[in-house]
């Protein structure tokens, strides 16, 4: 289990303390719920006095003969069981929108602090994980505060108030009862700390079993291609064995409280049985109070049955509340400032001033992966980015839109410190396309203005930003897709090759109209004439905005004003082009293509 | 009209016959699962049948002890009632011990289905062509796998054993009714008619309902992982609050549609306790007439009464039952619609093996269109040696990704074959396929585990010495060396620690550790620097000196390794030679290389 391992296991608060961290979600539905609560205890009652009136009728009419009262007994009989199915209908009316209402609410506020969590939360936890905790988490919470509470409370409630009962019939046999349902409640405690510890293990599992899942559909084509089908399902295979090894733990918890709650009241009864002729039979007691005694039980016996469920059923969700919180309790380093800043003249200027960054697991022994950079970038200059895989590139453009925070030093556009401008603001001034383009299920038009919110949809001005960006990134083939730029890409749309995302993902960021474009590698995925015919239209672009851009390619540098060399986390070098390919041999030896052995020497 | 496969799997209006063929094949899938495990339903069943009758046993012992015991103790003797106690001691005991046997019995029955589903839709998510995983999306197929069988569980977990517990229960009580007093039968008997009008109406509505909340699921679910994998972007571009009001109308649709159906259940239980509640009173009436009439005992009243209220208790818990009976049911339907979709890249009937490849290559005929009408290639031969090293240079849409795909069977040939030293790929062993024809595509895939595990991906039993061996040919052994646990480090989720670059390098050593007959690049090298890609590059001269390679590469550089170089445009080959001749001509290729070599420095 990757994931669990390098989540820290919380120190375990007790079963109510944590369910009560649920109040503030619930607080709305809390009357509504409290309602229902006293919906269903009501029905209790009235469940409970049904025995009253067989005890009035056996010890009454039907000693004497009377016939004329059977009427009037079955008659009260009838109202007390319609009220009773009428305050049921009532617990439900009550319960039932506030549940899917807190559920709901849940499902915003967890899938919103997801959003506002720094990418390096993402990067820890598998989105199986995340996907498990917002859906069957929280449906089970819904069923819990909507049903398992209300009945957990109104059943103990019903159990106390016909102990009382009980007692009033005779307090002999109402001992026996409550003597023989001691084991019962010391089992249940048992049963709480091993079915906690099982469930768990249960929902952690089927979380990875979920991510398993995730991986063989998203990965396909590698599985595919090597013939690894076999080999995944073998390890799914012994994921599902080891989840289904815990489900009959689970079981074998389940089954030894269902043995404990069937056992003790059976027992009770047959004691009851005994004592209560023994009663009747020495004047002790009246047949109809016997006959009461045993009705009253039966009326216990489904709450006593129900307790070991419902118990189980709360643990489920306080372990699923655990893990809620584990995600709602993140903190979150990369937050707006309280007091924000803005650029009030933007006009690009992005400097970096001593810039550390190193990964917070990463070994005492390791070096930042940023090691104190120093770069300005003129307002509409081009920057590229230019150093081996793995010397901090793609790291550094991410610092610049807080995807990540800077360890040491610090970013600013314009003079003002990124960390003082609020994340709508900075990423808004700075736009970015990623090498790995990703696509969100919706239209052309919506994924490439997805950084122009503010364009009304299909206003002129939005089909002309619509118009030249898929210009400049030359992604002509729009037109080409069945119903042009309203096609639907990504998850739910059409598939596009690598190439394609990439000029979609290129033109999103032109679009978004920046004072900073910072590009990882736009243009990897295309082939010679698309790369040179995007490279002669972004120059349009690049002319007034202020670029970073990471490239490999020696036709991607020649976009650039000048170039920075990164080597081991370190701006080596800073200048145009051919300064560097004149004075520079690491440059050289990154960039050229040319007498790769003539440059390897140098580099020895 | 016909619904096959996953084939309108979000409509809500069904005709007759297409749910009846929907509900056939539901049937038949429940019906392969419960095969292999029937011995053990069997037992189950037996001790879930003796376990009820224990327990409905209960209540006519205690009319006996009233009954019997009470006028014999009257008299001074106990023996009845000893009796009678015993016995009811003896079947709590029993029920007790037998309910919780059958707990275990039925959790392994559930657990060994479920088992036999994962693993089934887990082998048929990766039988199943790329061709309808693309069209299908992975949100779908993974909500297939997740949710649905979430609610197959819940179905086999608790609403089963409710069910059938409760049908027990309340046959034997019928049956202990009818021999304790008949006329009491009857009146329960007359309250089965309102409670099928009731469970009627509720089924028909709530299939609808239960429909609903699935298809309102899984449009949930993938918008939450498109969020959660494209996070970055998210963020970027600030999409945040849009997509918050996107996903809270999703949230609401869900709620929604999930209140719909509870609100059926607010209608239904109290309907069922009303139904009971009544019969309890009319048997009450009835009996209690015969009580001073001398015709019933005592005792029997209170047994007959006491079944009577328990005779509706299980009804509650059968209800929930039906809870997760529809939405298992859905579920299932949905799953054996994936299931039901025929690979289109089937594996052969009667494979051919082929133990050593030599790796010569053959288009013969070969006409390939998506989806049947967007040709991509319209009539394409081309024979390739074993041993060579061919570069495809071509603008996009080309048709150089088809021919890749067709060569690695993520694709078959509309028209025409595709063979492998003359076999078929159609007929070759996969095991066979899969080792002796290996694709590198830009697209490197990393998945959780270690950066070894990774790379062993490519053979699976690699010795870790293999393994290095693999990363230092590609030169990605001094970036691994680096990582914090080397090559035991987690990559992570979707490789978030590793760089583009470096993922490529990673899928690179697999596929030097796959050690295939051919080996396919489909822009394999596009992320790389160019000192990796130099690297690469001398490890493939060595690697493909005595293995056939087709490589895709925009960037000409590979070309200088390759022995021969095919230019294609709509899906033809339009030149064909040494990279020397091409270059020496005046053709396209010249061209572009011309253009290319200027761009170098």
């Amino acid at each position: 289990m990757p994931d669990t391992s390098s989540v820290p296991t919380p120190t375990r608060a007790g079963t109510t303390r944590t369910l009560l961290r649920l109040l503030p979600f619930v607080r709305p539905a809390l009357p509504r719920i409290i309602l229902g609560m006293v919906a269903a205890l009501l029905a209790g009652l009235v469940a409970l006095g049904i025995p009253l009136v067989l005890q009035a009728l056996v010890d009454g009419p039907l000693a004497s003969g009377d016939s004329a009262q059977v009427w009037p007994a079955a008659i009260i009989v009838l109202v007390l069981g319609v009220l009773e199915a009428a305050f049921i209908m009532a617990r439900r009316f009550f319960v039932l929108t506030p549940g899917t209402h807190v559920e709901a609410h849940l499902r915003t506020t967890l899938y919103t602090k997801l959003q506002d969590l720094p990418v390096a939360f993402h990067d820890r936890w598998q989105s199986g994980q995340l996907l498990s905790r917002a859906m069957s988490d929280l449906g089970l919470i819904r069923r819990w505060l909507s049903f398992g509470v209300v009945l957990l409370i109104v059943n103990l409630v019903t159990i106390v108030v016909g102990a009382v009962v009980l007692f009033f019939w005779n307090w002999i046999l109402a001992l026996v009862f409550l003597v023989c349902s001691i084991p019962l409640w010391i089992y249940g405690y048992v049963f709480e700390q091993k079915y906690s510890v099982v469930a768990r293990r249960s929902q952690d599992q089927q979380g990875d079993l979920a991510t398993a899942v995730e991986e063989s559909v998203h990965g396909i084509r590698v599985l595919k291609a090597f013939g690894r089908g076999k080999h995944s399902l073998e390890k799914f295979t012994r994921q599902a064995d080891q989840l289904r090894g815990t489900e009959l733990d689970k079981a074998r918890a389940i089954a030894n409280i269902w043995l404990w709650l069937l056992l003790v009241p059976d027992v009770a009864f047959a004691l009851c049985l005994g004592g209560g002729v023994w009663l009747v039979a020495n004047d002790q007691m009246t047949g109809g109070a016997l006959v009461a005694f045993f009705a009253t039980a039966t009326v216990l016996r489904f709450p006593i049955e129900s307790i070991g469920f419902l118990l189980s059923m709360t643990f489920d969700t306080r372990t699923a509340v655990d893990r809620l919180f584990e995600v709602l309790d993140s903190p979150n380093p990369i937050t707006d400032p309280t007091d924000p800043a803005t650029v009030t003249e933007p006009r690009g200027r992005l400097t970096f001033e001593g810039v550390h960054f190193r990964y917070q697991d990463a070994g005492p022994d390791v070096p930042d992966l940023v090691d104190g950079v120093d770069l300005e970038l003129e307002p509409g200059e081009t920057m590229a980015l230019v150093g081996l895989t793995g010397s901090g590139k793609t790291t550094l453009t991410a610092l610049t839109t807080r995807l990540y925070d800077v360890t040491g030093g610090a970013i600013k556009l314009d003079g003002v410190d990124i960390r003082d401008l609020t994340r709508e603001e900075l990423r808004r001034r700075v736009a970015m396309a990623f090498e790995d383009a990703t696509l969100f299920s919706a239209s052309v038009r919506d994924n490439v203005l997805l950084g122009r919110p503010e364009l009304t949809p299909g206003s002129q001005e939005a089909d002309a930003v619509l118009a030249e960006a898929l210009e400049i990134a030359q992604a002509e083939f729009v037109a080409e897709l069945p119903d042009g730029e309203n096609t639907t890409v990504g998850e739910e749309g059409l598939s596009l090759s690598g190439g394609q995302r990439q000029r979609l993902a290129l033109a999103r960021a032109v679009a978004a109209a920046p004072s900073v474009l910072v590009l990882d590698d736009p243009l990897s995925a295309l082939d010679v004439d698309t790369e040179a015919r995007v490279e002669a239209a972004l120059r349009r672009v690049l002319a007034t905005t202020t670029a970073l851009i990471v490239a490999h390619r020696p036709s991607t540098v020649q976009l650039a004003d000048r170039v920075a060399l990164l080597q081991d986390g370190k701006v080596t070098a800073v200048g145009t082009h051919s300064q560097l390919l004149a004075t520079n041999d690491h440059y050289r030896y990154v960039i050229s293509s040319l007498e790769p052995d003539n440059t390897r020497e140098v580099e020895k | 009209m016909s619904v096959t496969g996953v084939e309108g799997e979000e409509r809500g209006d069904y005709t007759r016959d297409e749910s009846r063929q929907i509900r056939a094949r539901s049937r038949r899938l429940l019906g392969s699962l419960l095969r292999p495990v029937r011995g053990r339903v069997i037992l189950t069943l037996f001790v879930v049948v003796v376990s009820t009758a224990a327990q409905v046993a209960g209540p006519a012992l205690i009319a006996l002890g009233i009954n019997e015991g009470l006028p014999a103790a009257l008299e001074g003797r106990f023996v009845p009632l000893g009796l009678a106690v015993g016995a009811y001691l003896v079947t709590g005991v029993l029920g007790a011990v037998l309910i919780a046997w059958y707990t275990m019995l039925s959790a392994r029955v559930s657990q060994a289905i479920l088992f036999d589903l994962r693993r089934r839709v887990f082998l048929h998510a990766q039988r199943l062509s790329l061709e309808f995983h693309e069209s299908y999306t992975s949100g779908r197929i993974i909500a297939r796998q997740t949710s649905d069988l979430e609610s197959i569980r819940e179905l086999l977990d608790s609403g089963l054993n409710g069910l059938v517990r409760g049908v027990l229960y309340m046959a034997f009580i019928g049956v202990a009714l009818v021999v304790f007093d008949p006329v009491s039968a009857l009146v329960i008997a007359a309250s089965l008619v309102p409670l099928a009008f009731l469970t009627r109406w509720f089924q028909t509505r709530s299939q609808r309902g239960f429909r609903a909340t699935r298809v309102a699921s899984a449009r949930l679910i993938v918008k939450f992982v498109e969020t959660m994998t494209g996070i970055r972007a998210v963020k970027a571009f600030r999409t945040e609050k849009r997509n918050d009001a996107e996903f809270g109308d999703l949230v609401e649709d869900y709620r929604d549609s999930n209140a719909k159906v509870i609100k059926l259940f607010g209608i239904f239980d109290p309907g069922l306790i009303l139904i009971g509640n009544t019969a309890v009173a009319v048997v009450l009436l009835v009996g209690g007439f015969r009580v001073i009439d001398g015709g019933l005992a005592i005792g029997s009243l209170l047994a007959v009464l006491l079944y009577t209220r328990r005779f509706f208790d299980p009804m509650e818990e059968m209800a929930m039952f039906y809870n997760s009976y529809q939405s298992a049911a859905a579920a299932l339907e949905k799953i054996s619609g994936v299931l039901e979709e025929e690979p289109s890249v089937p594996d052969p009937v009667d494979p051919v093996d082929l133990w050593t490849a030599r790796g010569a290559l053959d288009f013969r005929d070969v006409r390939f269109a998506y989806g049947g009408d967007r040709t991509v290639l319209p009539d394409f031969s081309l024979s390739i040696p074993a041993g060579q090293t061919v570069a495809l240079v071509g603008s996009t849409g080309a048709g150089k990704s088809t021919l890749a795909k067709l060569l690695a069977r993520f694709y078959d040939p509309t028209a025409g074959t595709v063979e492998l030293d003359g076999i078929d790929l159609r007929r070759l062993h996969p095991k066979d396929l899969r080792r002796a024809i290996v694709m590198v595509t830009q697209e490197a895939y990393l998945f959780s585990g270690s950066v070894a595990e990774n790379i062993a991906l490519g053979k699976p039993d690699a010795t870790i010495d293999e393994i290095v061996a693999a990363a230092r040919a590609v030169g990605a052994d001094t970036f691994i060396d680096k990582l914090p646990d080397g090559y035991d480090t987690d990559v992570n989720k979707r490789g978030g620690r590793v760089s583009a670059g470096q993922r490529q390098l990673l899928s690179f050593a697999r596929a030097f550790l796959a050690d295939p007959a051919v080996l396919i690049l489909d822009e394999a090298t596009a992320s790389l620097d160019i000192p990796s890609e130099r690297l690469v590059q001398e490890g493939l001269t060595t690697l493909l000196a005595d293995r056939t390679a087709i490589i895709i590469a925009h960037r000409l550089s590979t070309v200088s390794i390759a022995d021969r170089v095919l230019v294609m445009e709509h899906g033809t080959i339009v030149e064909d030679g040494t990279p020397a001749d091409l270059i020496a001509g005046t053709g396209r290729f010249s061209r572009l290389h011309a253009a290319w070599k200027d761009s170098l420095v």
